[in-house]
């Protein structure tokens, strides 16, 4: 029975997180610390400490994690599916509609309004994690004295790599991360 | 949408997923990068344009980014069964991982190595968002239109120095888009030309 009302928990979460991951921690803390006590708020931050750490979106991570300590293979994926299911449903819904109407010159002339905030989107997230590599801060509490010249280096190194050759970008991402563990050993940083 | 999908269509898509999802490090635009630079620029599925109008779906709906992401592409390439195709790509790979991690969290979570290599690689996943974001800025300053150069610049401003929602930001340019389509239908009519 728990197995079924940590279902309904998890579509709540999938349903009501609009806006990514970081929206969706405070609503899978309130179901699964408070209401089920499930996890205590210790194992909770160790759970988003991990999810951080590894890829994949941060609901999907803890209804996993939920799930397999409830009842192994088969709770991770009934928690899992009431994360999707309402995201399925709505965004499938969505995307018929987009492919009915999208070439029509009014629905163009709106959604090109939309592009230019989008681009601004990606771009802000992608300076916020640039931050975090070269100061391990956001920009609100920027200190120079904290600047990592290894990972400047190496977001200069991958920039030129991908501007210039075109190199695929998880190659880039994974082959940061072992040429620059490599750099902080050879310093002797680690 | 066509009822018989190929099946190498479908291969194609679960894979594609399968792996950006298992390298995703960091938060949902990393991803939508990541897309963009597998179905736009290297299989040519999708169009840029396109690729832009789904983030903004997937932004401005509930549930984890990726996963709309998937579902929406996947439905354009092969209708309900490419958008259940693409959902299993794209969470199969974080529910092997934190299955296996479950067993020996606290290894994981002090291991210096770990910790290095994760910080270490924000590096090269800020290259990978920076580098399809240029590419997408110089697009948006290329329509010359003062519009929407200025709408990027201060969708950014208010996005990154004054932490305001991605939603409110995409909800606010719709309405931008909605004024700009009827002063456009307006201008038309004084033509007597009528919108098709």
């Amino acid at each position: 029975m728990t197995i079924l009302k940590l279902f309904f928990s998890f579509l709540q979460v999938g349903l009501f997180s609009v806006g990514g991951g970081y929206a969706a921690i405070p609503l899978i803390q309130d179901q699964i610390v408070n209401v089920h006590q499930m996890m205590t708020i210790e194992e909770f931050t160790d759970l988003i400490t991990i999810a951080e750490m590894t890829p994949g979106p941060i609901s999907i991570n803890s209804s996993t994690f939920v799930g397999t300590r409830l009842s192994g293979v088969i709770g991770a994926i009934i928690c899992t599916l009431g994360v999707i299911i309402p995201s399925f449903i709505i965004c499938l819904t969505l995307a018929h509609f987009y492919y009915k109407y999208r070439s029509f010159s009014g629905v163009q002339i709106v959604l090109s309004a939309l592009r230019p905030a989008v681009v601004a989107l990606i771009g802000s997230a992608g300076i916020s994690i640039l931050m975090l590599a070269l100061f391990q801060t956001d920009f609100h509490n920027l200190q120079f004295s904290n600047f990592k010249i290894i990972e400047f280096v190496l977001f200069v190194g991958c920039f030129f790599l991908l501007r210039k050759f075109k190199a695929n970008a998880i190659t880039i991402i994974l082959g940061s991360g072992v040429v620059g563990t490599c750099i902080y050993l050879i310093a002797g940083m680690i | 949408m066509k009822k018989n999908v190929d099946k190498k269509i479908l291969w194609k898509l679960f894979q594609s997923m399968f792996v950006l999802s298992a390298c995703t490090f960091g938060g949902g635009f990393v991803i939508v990068s990541l897309m963009k630079k597998k179905f736009v620029e290297e299989l040519k599925w999708i169009e840029e344009d396109e690729m832009l109008d789904i983030t903004a779906i997937t932004q401005s709906s509930p549930g984890p980014l990726p996963v709309n992401a998937s579902v929406i592409i996947g439905y354009r390439m092969g209708g309900i069964i490419g958008a259940l195709t693409a959902i299993l790509g794209t969470i199969i790979p974080p529910m092997v991982i934190i299955s296996v991690i479950c067993l020996f969290y606290t290894q994981f979570r002090t291991n210096t190595y770990i910790a290095i290599a994760l910080q270490v690689m924000r590096a090269g996943v800020a290259a990978v968002i920076l580098d399809v974001v240029y590419n997408l800025a110089t697009n948006v300053c290329k329509t010359r239109r003062a519009l929407y150069i200025g709408m990027m610049i201060v969708s950014f401003i208010a996005t990154y120095f004054f932490g305001i929602s991605a939603m409110i930001i995409i909800l606010v340019c719709l309405g931008i888009g909605i004024t700009d389509l009827l002063i456009h239908l307006n201008k038309q009519n004084k033509k007597g030309v009528t919108i098709k």
